[in-house]
């Protein structure tokens, strides 16, 4: 444990490790960009405080829509920035974001297995495990093993699609409406939806009356 | 546009300096066009400081591999037909 000032009590690697040649990397990157004209300056700071005010209660306000409207359930699937657009989300800078709908018989998972692809406009910034290295080749090369990881327990029936975001598509799954929550109104809904069961390795919360 | 959704593919099993984004666990695989996505910049050439034009075609493939079927976004460039 390092001796620095501390005002929490668990014990912990230091922090700042290699994080203090990686910044000194990207401030030199960034001040290289802007010298050339590639970006303005200022222009790094404004994407990195859109990216970091994304959350994925847009993704989830997308499925708990798609949940109780079955025209817009049709217009996700078939366009999910249009989609995005109806709702007043703003689905990013990416051509296209494609929605896939996990059903009894097919559960979906997404992976960016040459870097982090993530659908960060309607999810916010990706989980540190999305980007690494072990989740990026095991998601092809054992999904269901990863999927056990994660608690989920697909069963030998359901077909297990694996979605490679190798290009300028983004994708996003649309979970299983949980069972119990036909009472349930979609703001209740969006709740229930997590980042986890829209990258595909979980399920959507079960509903508290469940829990209870 | 080549191919249409159904059209069996196969993805040229080449080696390619610098960036690209294919990846090396379906090449010289073979699998079926999903989707047809559209046109999009060449990332090969965009990521040197050109524009990427032409655009290319970019597709989703479904490839049966062992353990689960996969779905891969694929530049037409780097498409032949299959069988």
């Amino acid at each position: 444990m390092s001796d620095h000032d501390h005002d929490h009590d668990h014990p912990h690697e230091p922090i700042a490790g290699d994080q203090g040649s990686v910044a000194a990397r990207a401030r030199a990157l960034e001040e290289l960009l802007v010298e050339k004209g590639v970006v303005q300056r200022g222009d790094v700071r404004r994407n990195v405080d859109w990216l970091v005010s994304r959350s994925p209660a847009d993704g989830a306000r997308l499925a708990a829509r798609a949940w109780v409207d079955p025209g817009f359930r049709d217009r996700l699937l078939e366009d999910a920035r249009a989609a995005a657009l109806d709702l007043g989300l703003d689905p990013g800078p990416s051509p296209v974001v494609v929605a896939v709908e996990n059903t009894e018989q097919v559960h979906h998972i997404v992976v960016c297995t040459l870097c982090s692809c993530y659908p960060r406009a309607l999810l916010g910034p990706p989980p540190a495990w999305y980007k690494s290295l072990p989740y990026r080749s095991r998601a092809v090369s054992d999904p269901r093993g990863v999927l056990e990881e994660f608690g989920l327990d697909l069963g030998d029936g359901v077909e297990l699609r694996v979605l490679d975001s190798t290009a300028d598509i983004r994708y996003l799954v649309v979970p299983r409406r949980p069972e119990g929550t036909d009472d349930l109104g979609e703001e209740e809904l969006a709740a229930l939806v997590t980042r986890d069961s829209m990258i595909g390795v979980a399920e959507p919360l079960a509903p508290a009356s469940a829990i209870a | 546009m080549t191919f249409r959704v159904g059209d069996r593919v196969r993805v040229a099993d080449r080696a390619h300096e610098g960036h690209h984004r294919t990846p090396a666990y379906v090449k010289g695989h073979s699998g079926r066009i999903e989707r047809v996505h559209g046109s999009f910049t060449n990332p090969e050439t965009r990521a040197y400081g050109s524009e990427g034009l032409p655009e290319q075609v970019l597709y989703q493939v479904a490839f049966d591999l062992d353990p689960a079927r996969t779905y891969v976004d694929v530049f037409e460039h780097w498409l032949e037909e299959g069988r």
